[in-house]
């Protein structure tokens, strides 16, 4: 790291030699070929991001089928037999295809920008990451198409799930599918933790790392230790189901409850990992929208990493109805109240923000984010209540449970998500969304949530219990069902202003230039879109909100090699350079490693030694990307 | 019209669960329009007012907002420990209000259909019915809960929270009822194809009516008195039907489906799935996968001239 002074007009040309050379290794390769051996972040990040995109419109469609349904009383529109899996298959998509996954897109696009680096620390291990997933959806989807979707619900509690109540493969397509995506999961996990740890901006010290990043690195230390126990319960249902285990089959000794406590060891911090990343975008909406720093910076970070924490001591709370010891019971119960104090103090840092600050930029972003605060509002109070056991053994399993976690999670993440699409997308494609088409999209979204699911509070203290395929006319749910059910068209119609408003901006949107919201991060200094190598040269950070404390010769890194596609570790606390590291290129093997995985996953689901096959082939595959291989121009690649 | 609703206790139970709900409501209110309140404030406040410069707040002000910030973080913590208290007790009342049990029931969940069991010392007075629970006003029933195959959950709003029925686990649930009426429930896990309509009536009769219906109950099913309901009943008898169903006073011993011995004195068939008439009942008879598709009775193809004389029979079975 030097002080760039030399004289101007050298400058100049050092500087485009190295910007030229940069361009160069770091080019994704051409060809079809090259499109499936990509490794750089922003189009793995973009790939995350359009795919998950596209099983909400699948999820979505699923919702949309089962309020048509829903909307009479006895209505013959859907077999119970297609219902059930449209409500399985819309839990799992939501949850498994579409929320986790495009928020980690957002956390491969926007941490190495965030950190000011060139790209995640496993560029390769990335790119397998989004092939484990994308194998996993079609899976997925091949089988609900061949009508083997899955039927047991997202949570697939046994014995229904189990081979004497869901006989087929169903069940086995979606225990292999949750294999896939949690395989995915854990990549960028890795990643995303190596990433922020030590591929930081020299001076980004742990106290100045972006609201955002943080969020993503609590939620990735979360899928470290919530998904192998959702990896391990599906695995032993798969066993149960395919070569005669009975761990789940209360005849031959199994408990059923304990798939509910290893799915719900998984299933609640699996809540916190979808909502941490939405408060995460929320602090940065909310810094660009008041062009303020965010008050009480460490009590926010203090707030992501209590409530990761807490978040892993609060699954018996799914399971009040299952009879539990009053102790235990209470014990839970305490633990999901006190984890409304962490979420409560960034809500009063929010207000704070926005109080001291004064003022307000109203536009798209802006709506989203007090959309946010509107509605998940209601759902935190809400999840009060469950919190409670007496209550909760009301409303569970009722329609109250789905408003509530509707209201968390569609509020928690899905408003903050449009925001930040509102507010990166410009960065992402350097050209602005329409902020008129946007604020039609808010309203649409915003009143179509609310109708949709506010009558489902009182449908569950009606008595209506989740997961019912038709209901009587006499149980006087027909009305606030129908209504719900208006609410849900007017969510579809503000999904179509959403796609017809992207579509529109790609061609006539205004440019974005590199900076159009005077946000803080890092991200904002470099081009829209920004060059696959992102910076030329790596940024320093002298401060906590990176641009705003940027002084025009501020130093940069400099020295790096540009003939290869090389790094700057830095160390963990301080952000203090420590050496130079050598990033893997474009590699086939990724997609290849991946294939040879799908093909074990898929056979063992049929023929379950049939796993040694798809053993063998990754073996080789692996060989194969760990070969090491002398290049002409780059000398000895590290391979990772 | 039968009641089914959280917000319509009809015993003590639920009684104390609405109580504490309204407290839970009311705090729940309070929050959200104190703390929405203050971000809707903010929104007006600071409507079309775009900030240019980057600033940081003055000392004073940083301050003023850390001190409110601790505080109301403070006042969520006392809220929520107020809030947890009351819970904990509740509970604990809960708990208590089942200590001494006057009568005792075995539910057990089916795919979709719910088995009754009165529990007596002398076992000529045991019972078993199905998708109905009599029970006398103002005692405490215990139901012991179970399943025979997949989980269900026990579910009258009226009467009290759900409890899970678990194969293998012995679960209990105490329910109790003020009044006299008709309380709706339902299975409230997801059980199956037909987890829609797996309904359950409890009925809660003053004690005296109860005890009569419970003698009525116990005696064996009426014999045939004129060859149309012997023939019907030969029927019943010759058919699969005696495999699943038990009806007692004649050879049908069948435990997989519900017991019939009694089956006219119900209000719904195919666990309130249809209502218990005549026409309901024929053409649950010849074909109960089309009212309740997926249900595990089978269609069973009887002879015309038969089904008549065996809906006569059914209907005889009070």
């Amino acid at each position: 790291m030097t002080e760039a002074q030399p004289q101007p007009e050298s400058v100049a040309h050092l500087f485009e030699e190295e910007r030229s050379a940069l361009q160069k290794v770091w080019r994704n390769p051409r060809g079809l070929l090259g499109w499936f051996s990509v490794t750089t972040h922003q189009e793995i990040g973009r790939r995350y991001i359009f795919t998950a995109f596209l099983f909400l419109l699948a999820g979505g469609v699923e919702a949309m089928l089962m309020r048509l349904q829903l909307a009479r009383p006895d209505n013959h529109f859907l077999s119970n037999d297609f219902y059930d899996q449209l409500f399985t298959m819309h839990g799992t998509t939501m949850m498994f295809l579409f929320a986790v996954p495009v928020l980690e897109g957002f956390a491969i696009y926007l941490v190495p920008l965030m950190v000011g680096t060139r790209n995640v620390a496993f560029p390769r291990l990335n790119a397998f990451g989004y092939w484990m997933y994308v194998f996993g959806g079609i899976f997925l989807y091949i089988g609900f198409l061949c009508n083997t979707g899955a039927d047991a619900g997202w949570f697939a509690y046994t014995p229904l799930s189990g081979p004497q109540y869901s006989p087929g493969k169903r069940v086995d397509f979606w225990a292999q599918m949750i294999t896939f995506t949690e395989v995915s999961a854990l990549s960028v996990a890795v990643e995303i933790m190596t990433t922020v740890l030590r591929l930081r901006a020299p001076g980004m010290s742990l106290n100045r790392i972006p609201i955002f990043v943080w969020s993503v690195f609590v939620q990735a230390l979360m899928i470290l230790f919530a998904m192998p126990a959702i990896m391990l319960s599906s695995g032993m249902l798969l066993c149960d189901r395919t070569i005669g285990t009975h761990y789940f089959n209360p005849s031959e000794g199994g408990d059923p409850l304990l798939w509910q406590h290893l799915f719900w060891f998984f299933g609640h911090p699996e809540v916190y990992i979808i909502f941490i990343p939405g408060t995460g975008f929320v602090s940065t909406l909310i810094t660009a929208a008041t062009r303020r720093p965010l008050f009480g910076y460490t009590a926010v970070v203090l707030s992501l990493i209590a409530t990761g924490f807490m978040g892993f001591g609060l699954w018996v709370h799914h399971m009040f109805a299952t009879g539990l010891p009053q102790l235990g019971a209470s014990f839970f119960s305490a633990a999901t109240l006190v984890i409304a104090i962490p979420t409560g103090v960034q809500f009063f840092c929010w207000i704070a923000t926005i109080w001291s600050a004064g003022k307000l930029t109203m536009n798209t972003a802006t709506h989203f984010m007090f959309g946010f605060f509107f509605i998940f509002l209601a759902g935190g109070l809400t999840g009060v209540m469950l919190g409670s056991v007496p209550l909760d053994l009301q409303v569970h399993d009722t329609y109250f449970v789905v408003a509530h976690f509707h209201y968390v999670l569609i509020g928690g993440m899905v408003f903050p998500l449009m925001g930040a699409f509102y507010h990166w997308i410009p960065k992402m494609t350097g050209r602005l969304l329409n902020e008129t088409a946007g604020k039609v999209n808010f309203w649409l979204l915003f009143v179509g949530f609310n109708l949709t699911f506010f009558p489902m509070h009182l449908l569950g203290f009606y008595g209506m219990p989740r997961r019912v395929y038709t209901y009587q006319a006499d149980t006087g749910w027909g009305g606030l069902s129908e209504l719900a059910s208006i609410g849900a068209a007017l969510i579809a119609l503000g999904g179509l202003v959403f796609i017809g408003n992207y579509l529109w901006s790609m061609r006539h949107g205004i440019p974005a230039g590199n900076d159009p919201w005077g946000s803080d991060t890092l991200e904002w200094s470099t081009t829209s879109p920004p060059p696959n190598y992102n910076y030329v040269h790596l940024p320093t950070v002298s401060g906590r909100y990176a641009l705003w404390s940027r002084l025009p010769d501020d130093p940069v890194v400099t020295g790096l090699h540009t003939d290869r596609r090389e790094v700057l570790v830095t160390g963990i606390l301080d952000g203090q350079p420590d050496h130079r590291y050598i990033l893997p290129g474009s590699s086939i093997w990724p997609l290849l490693t991946a294939i040879a995985v799908a093909i074990g996953f898929i056979a063992s689901v049929f023929v379950f030694h049939d796993l040694t096959y798809g053993i063998i082939l990754t073996a080789l595959t692996l060989l194969g990307w760990f070969w090491p291989r002398r290049d002409p121009r780059h000398g000895v690649k590290d391979q990772s | 019209m039968s009641v089914h609703s959280a917000f319509a206790p009809a015993g003590a139970q639920a009684a104390r669960i609405y109580e504490h709900w309204l407290l839970y409501w009311y705090v729940a209110l309070a929050v959200y329009v104190i703390v929405g309140g203050a971000f809707l404030y903010l929104l007006i406040r600071s409507w079309r007012s775009r900030p240019e410069s980057i600033a940081e707040p003055t000392q004073p002000v940083q301050h003023r907002m850390a001190k409110y910030v601790g505080a109301s973080s403070v006042a969520t913590a006392l809220i929520l420990i107020l809030l947890l208290v009351s819970a904990a007790i509740t509970g604990h009342d809960l708990a208590s209000y089942g200590q001494k049990p006057n009568l005792q029931i075995n539910v057990i969940g089916h795919q979709w259909w719910w088995e009754v069991q009165y529990q007596n010392d002398d076992p000529s007075m045991t019972l078993m019915t199905a998708n109905e629970i009599h029970i006398p006003t103002g005692q405490k029933v215990l139901l012991n809960l179970t399943s025979s195959d997949v989980i269900h959950s026990f579910w009258v709003p009226s009467l009290n929270g759900k409890r899970d029925l678990i194969p293998s686990h012995q679960n209990t649930l105490t329910i109790e009822a003020d009044r006299p009426g008709v309380y709706r429930g339902q299975c409230a896990e997801f059980c199956g194809l037909q987890h829609a309509h797996m309904i359950l009536y409890v009925i809660a009769e003053p004690p005296s009516k109860f005890s009569a219906w419970m003698r009525h109950q116990l005696q064996p099913a009426p014999e045939p008195v004129d060859a149309k309901l012997r023939h019907g009943r030969d029927v019943f008898l010759n058919e699969p039907c005696v495999t699943c169903h038990t009806v007692r006073g004649t050879t049908a011993l069948g435990t997989v489906g519900p017991d019939l011995t009694h089956i006219a004195d119900r209000q719904t068939i195919g666990a309130g799935t249809l209502p218990n008439t005549p026409g309901h009942l024929s053409g649950w008879v010849t074909d109960p996968q089309r009212a309740k598709p997926g249900i595990l009775m089978p269609t069973i193809p009887i002879a015309p001239n038969d089904v008549q004389p065996l809906l006569v029979y059914l209907e005889s079975l009070r």
